[in-house]
């Protein structure tokens, strides 16, 4: 305690916060803009014409966010609780800018061909790796930094990092992508072939910033005390998750708080934009802006409820998030489609054009030819439909079947939009704001980093992470509805909500440092 | 309360043995349909990391049922015992 209190003069709690903050936000960063760019990335290092470089791609999708992540949580929690908080955090950060910069420099699969999905797949690993060390470490050190009766409030400030790490992606890659050249279709052509490793190769400089900043900082004043006294755990992996007292709050963690809130989360910032972007149609930029304005406008709510934890309990505010997440999900993503759609409107034909394109396919004869539609429909709605197709001799040029497209939504419409997607992130905000210093008051200080570390990815990582995907998997077994996906984030945030209201306390734990 | 939360222990075990069936059954139809090598990685991928979750979940309803959630620990010493 008194090491507590020497602490805070050295090291303010702002100071805390901002080292702190600043390397986890740019770990979200680093992690994000892979799965942001990974069309692109396919593209670059795992054609799919070629059967083993796909495989690759699929293992580096799902080995780096359901597998490594809870094993890096594992792996650096230990070290966290063996060597120290600073170090262990210090290290994740560097190991993740480190991949994150080298991914960004990897030559193409058309000039070292396996060796380069094999080498990004590798950085990917180790950057779910980094990931799964990351957050428990700066978690764990704002708490046990922040004085009592205050620590809600103090972790919130990491609770934001998640979600202005997504923010910072969107914003340097729509960013990037639009300022490579004047004209906007050269400067996005430009971004598919190069400017795609600007995102990757800027990490360097934000990580710099960050170790340097992390580097200057001081040991937790808990684990310096315990540390002092002899009391470092030896085995904190057995002490976690063998020892009965212990394995049951890390079950109790899991499965009555953080897997409900790993749903709601990945719903609110991913699946919403993958249902904007493929469900109702709307183009790629609008989609970002959308979510760029809603994270603006939530992200204050993880502080709100941070602080009103500290007030009121961590319990209620989170399972209340889960509860209107639960019952509102379906009313939402259905005035979303509403919003979005043209079905029973008429395209006004004086605002519209039919653009088309014919380019030589090789030596043969043979052309390319590209026929672009825009129809503005009379609910403000602008629908451009890119139609491609080889042309064989003697054909008459037009492209069949269906085409790739996208919406533009007026500016009233795009606004509700933005306005549905800020409700869902409000959600977030009330489900992941007050977690941190939940899950650090269920743990001792001695192996705090290991217990906490591996609920949390196991519930963000594999629960929340499958969202995507299990969503479209309902998608393919029910087609005609498409809101069946949110069956899977709706049924796991109850079981959720029914563990967390029968069995979690809502007690404030006055005492974290022992 | 604690009835209810002793009780409940038993929908938890249930529930484990029944997601372990739900995601086999669901990756067996899936892999039939599509029987890709990307198919294949990514239900064994679920299968192999949802195994430890259910486990988990058994063995909390078996906590549940015991009673070892009818009164939590209020200090890390209680939960430092064992």
């Amino acid at each position: 305690m008194q090491l507590q209190q020497q602490d805070q003069a050295a090291n303010p709690i702002w100071k805390v916060i901002g080292a702190s903050s600043v390397g986890t936000l740019i770990e979200w960063y680093d992690f994000y803009i892979f799965g942001s760019l990974a069309p692109i990335i396919a593209a670059q290092f795992f054609p799919q014409t070629n059967p083993t470089a796909a495989l690759l791609a699929t293992l580096a999708t799902f080995a780096a966010g359901f597998i490594v992540r809870p094993f890096g949580a594992l792996v650096f929690g230990r070290l966290g609780d063996l060597v120290g908080r600073k170090y262990t955090f210090l290290l994740t950060l560097i190991l993740m800018g480190g991949s994150t910069f080298a991914i960004g420099l990897v030559p193409g699969y058309e000039r070292i061909g396996f060796a380069a999905p094999i080498i990004v797949l590798l950085l990917r690993l180790i950057q779910g790796l980094a990931l799964g060390g990351e957050y428990g470490g700066a978690a764990t050190y704002v708490a046990e930094h922040a004085p009592d009766g205050k620590r809600g409030y103090y972790t919130s400030w990491i609770q934001t990092t998640a979600t202005l790490g997504l923010l910072l992606s969107l914003g340097v890659i729509l960013g990037t992508r639009s300022s490579l050249d004047p004209d906007a279709t050269i400067s996005v052509q430009k971004f598919e072939e190069w400017g795609w490793r600007i995102p990757f190769l800027l990490s360097i400089l934000l990580v710099g910033v960050s170790v340097y900043i992390r580097l200057r900082m001081k040991e937790s004043p808990l684990f310096t005390e315990i540390k002092a006294s002899g009391k470092i755990s030896k085995n904190p992996l057995r002490e976690s998750f063998v020892h009965r007292a212990n394995l049951k709050m890390v079950l109790l963690a899991l499965f009555g708080m953080v897997m409900g809130q790993g749903v709601v989360w990945y719903t609110g910032q991913f699946y919403a934009q993958t249902f904007m972007e493929n469900v109702c149609r709307l183009d790629f930029g609008q989609t970002r802006t959308i979510l760029i304005w809603a994270i603006v406008l939530a992200t204050p709510g993880f502080i709100l409820f941070g602080w009103l934890s500290d007030r009121i309990g961590r319990k209620w505010i989170m399972l209340l998030g889960m509860f209107l997440a639960i019952i509102s999900y379906r009313p939402i993503y259905q005035q979303m489609l509403a919003i979005s759609d043209t079905k029973g409107m008429t395209a006004d034909p004086a605002r519209g054009r039919v653009d088309r394109t014919i380019l030589p396919a090789g030596n043969n004869g043979h052309s390319l030819v590209n026929v672009t539609t825009i129809a503005q429909f009379d609910n403000g709605i602008i629908e451009k439909e890119v139609r491609k197709d080889t042309l064989f001799l003697a054909e008459k040029p037009t492209a069949k079947g269906k085409g790739k497209i996208s919406r533009t939504l007026p500016s009233g419409r795009y606004w509700q939009m933005i306005g549905l997607v800020f409700i869902q992130i409000m959600f977030v905000t009330m489900v992941y704001g007050p977690i941190a210093a939940f899950l650090v008051e269920l743990f001792p200080t001695r192996i705090r980093y290991t217990s906490m570390s591996l609920p949390y990815h196991i519930g963000n990582g594999v629960f929340g992470g499958l969202t995507p995907f299990i969503a479209l998997l309902l998608t393919t077994i029910r087609q005609g509805d498409p809101l069946v996906g949110l069956w899977y984030p709706i049924g796991v945030a109850t079981v959720c909500l029914i563990i967390g209201t029968l069995y979690v306390s809502n007690r404030i734990d006055p005492n974290v440092n022992d | 309360m604690n009835t209810l939360k002793r009780l409940a222990g038993w929908i938890w075990m249930a529930l484990a043995p029944a997601a372990v069936w739900l995601l086999a059954n669901t990756a067996h139809s899936e892999i039939a349909r599509n029987p890709t090598i990307d198919t294949r990685i990514q239900w064994t991928v679920f299968i192999l990391v949802f195994i430890p979750i259910a486990f988990g979940l058994l063995l909390f309803g078996w906590f549940a049922w015991k009673g070892e959630y009818d009164r939590l620990p209020e200090s890390s010493a209680e939960v430092a015992e064992d």
